[in-house]
């Protein structure tokens, strides 16, 4: 159990990149789960289509303010379907046992033990359908 | 044969409580999580069932299954016997004067949306109905619902700093408007008990109504209707150590007779025509299309079990559990300010039910965390979240304590967030 909160996912949650909020952002989307209040809001400045400034406030637990804080960490520069795609791969990384993404997303390997409890896979993937829909929301 | 004997050394008067006893009745208790044994600390969201409920149940599907009040044959009349035996136990339960008052509905939200339509359909734009912030959302969201249908007005209770309904505005919040004042007997997250008698009073002043929303407090033993003065008290039977799809409204026979039905179907008429129906009296004109028939009967055999335990010695076992809960807090807070208990710290008077919330932490890290350990929780707002606002907290984690819980469920909660605590908050 204790392996759902490895030093990596805790010392992500604590870096917290990106906290804050963005003065005067192009997109903006606060995201309620609702089965636990976990609230997540993110902000981004966009140009040419992709995320040139991003931030990010978790009220939230640790799994969700480390998926926050590596989302923000590796967001600038991607653009919507990059960040479908990267959403659809963690999905599937904890519903079906499909790889962990590559490249800088690999970061997100750290949730693999999280699959087994599936009443907190809404955790990691909160910050990404914010994100997502913030995105969604400039154009 | 061994239940009787557990309940009579258990109400032996000179004896101590024998938690172990009542403990041996769940067959629950005999499954551990990944090795180790079930701390069972969620009885506020579901209570486990004793052996004597699961066989009810068992014994009425296997030997008596049928519809209830439709067929004329032996299985037919033995259920609809069962099933009017079991409203006559909650009837017992409850005080009510008769078991005509008891409606099986779904559960408490069953309960309270039943009134909501069928008492919530006789009122006027104006009128007012009054909740409190403490509610479970099964409290609010069905009279935002009549708000929205008929234009009636919502006036709130507030909260106070212990999480009970605070009663010092309840002068000005009831008006000659007033028609119902809808409220909790005990709180699911603070686990305060709500003072009723002040409340009654105001109510009886302006001629409104009062509902009780008793799914906290059932769970604890017999609950007397008549001395509380109130007119609707729901609850659930999955809280009260019954099977799950069955709950109770009580409703006082003269509110009930001018009330009008809430669902359509079976069951619930006298006579129907083309052009009209001719509903049938209460209890049934509110129980429409086929009950959850076994489900009743495993609740009739739910609270007789529980008035067969010694209740005495369960309340005050409870009590002693509640307090070693805030006390235990207490000590792994050590004077840090980090454990913010949410709800009253005396003993008396209150539910087992203990809320606290840590800085910096969020309730389901601990949960997750105190499942390892066995131990079962609730974090999150509880379905309370005007109580959260009011907090100014998303959530709080909640043990919740049943008379089958013991010194060791305690031990393996404060452990184990000690531990947590270690490891999130070095
Ligand atoms: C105080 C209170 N009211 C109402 C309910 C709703 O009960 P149920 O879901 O069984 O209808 C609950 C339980 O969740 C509760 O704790």
């Amino acid at each position: 159990m204790t392996n759902l909160y490895q030093k990596d996912v805790l010392h992500h949650a604590a870096a917290a990149h990106r906290a804050g909020r963005l003065d005067d952002p192009d997109g903006s989307v606060m995201l309620d789960n609702p089965l636990c209040g976990d609230r997540v809001t993110i902000d981004i400045k966009l140009s040419d289509g992709a995320i040139s400034d991003i931030a990010h406030e978790a009220k939230a637990c640790v799994l969700c303010q480390a998926s926050a804080s590596i989302l923000c960490d590796k967001a600038i520069g991607a653009d919507a379907s990059t960040l479908e795609n990267v959403q659809s791969q963690i999905s599937a990384m904890l519903k079906q046992d499909a790889p962990v993404p590559q490249g800088k997303w690999e970061a997100l390997s750290i949730f693999l033990p999280v699959a087994d409890h599936k009443s907190r896979h809404a955790c990691v993937l909160l910050p990404f359908e914010a994100a997502i829909n913030a995105l969604r929301t400039v154009d | 044969m061994s239940n009787s004997k557990v309940a009579n050394s258990g109400k032996d008067a000179t004896s101590a409580y024998n938690v172990e006893a009542v403990r041996a009745q769940f067959p629950i208790f005999e499954r551990e999580i990944d090795g180790q044994p079930l701390h069972y600390l969620d009885n506020a969201a579901t209570a486990q069932t004793p052996r004597a409920v699961l066989d009810a149940v068992a014994v009425h599907d296997s030997r008596h299954r049928a519809n209830v009040m439709r067929s004329i044959h032996h299985l037919a009349e033995e259920a609809t016997e069962a099933f009017e035996a079991a409203r006559g136990q909650v009837a017992q339960f409850l005080n009510a004067t008769s078991p005509t008052e008891i409606v099986f509905t779904s559960g408490t939200t069953g309960a309270i949306n039943l009134v909501a339509h069928a008492f919530g359909g006789t009122l006027q734009p104006g009128d007012e109905v009054v909740i409190s912030q403490v509610e479970h959302h099964s409290n609010i969201v069905p009279w935002q619902m009549v708000r929205d249908r008929i234009g009636i007005t919502l006036r709130v209770l507030s909260a106070s700093a212990d999480g009970a309904v605070d009663l010092a505005a309840l002068q000005a919040i009831v008006t000659p408007r007033t028609k119902l004042i809808a409220v909790t007997h005990g709180s699911n997250v603070s686990g305060a008990m709500t003072n009723v008698a002040p409340i009654v009073a105001a109510a009886r002043a302006v001629g409104a109504k009062v509902l009780l929303d008793g799914a906290q407090r059932a769970p604890h033993g017999p609950i007397d209707v008549q001395a509380l003065g109130v007119d609707f008290y729901g609850f659930s039977s999955h809280k009260t150590f019954g099977p799950n799809g069955v709950g109770v409204l009580w409703g006082r026979s003269e509110v009930l007779d001018a009330l009008p039905p809430f669902m359509g179907g079976g069951e619930m008429i006298r006579t129907v025509t083309l052009d009209e129906t001719i509903y049938a009296e209460p209890p049934h004109r509110f129980e429409a299309g086929t009950p959850p028939i076994a489900q009743a009967v495993g609740l009739g055999a739910a609270l007789a079990w529980l008035c067969a335990q010694d209740l005495t010695g369960a309340a005050r076992h409870e009590q002693r559990l509640t307090g070693r809960l805030i006390d235990g807090l207490d000590d792994i807070d050590n004077n840090r300010g980090l454990i913010r208990l949410i709800g009253p710290r005396e003993l008396d008077n209150r539910l087992p039910v203990v809320s606290f919330a840590i800085e910096g932490l969020h309730p389901h890290d601990i949960c997750q965390l105190l499942d390892g350990h066995g131990v079962a929780l609730r974090g999150g707002h509880h379905c309370a979240q005007p109580l959260m606002d009011f907090f100014g907290l998303t959530g709080t984690t909640r043990a919740s304590v049943a008379l089958y819980n013991n010194d060791g469920d305690v031990d393996a909660f404060l452990n184990g967030l000690d531990d947590v605590i270690k490891l999130l908050k070095p």
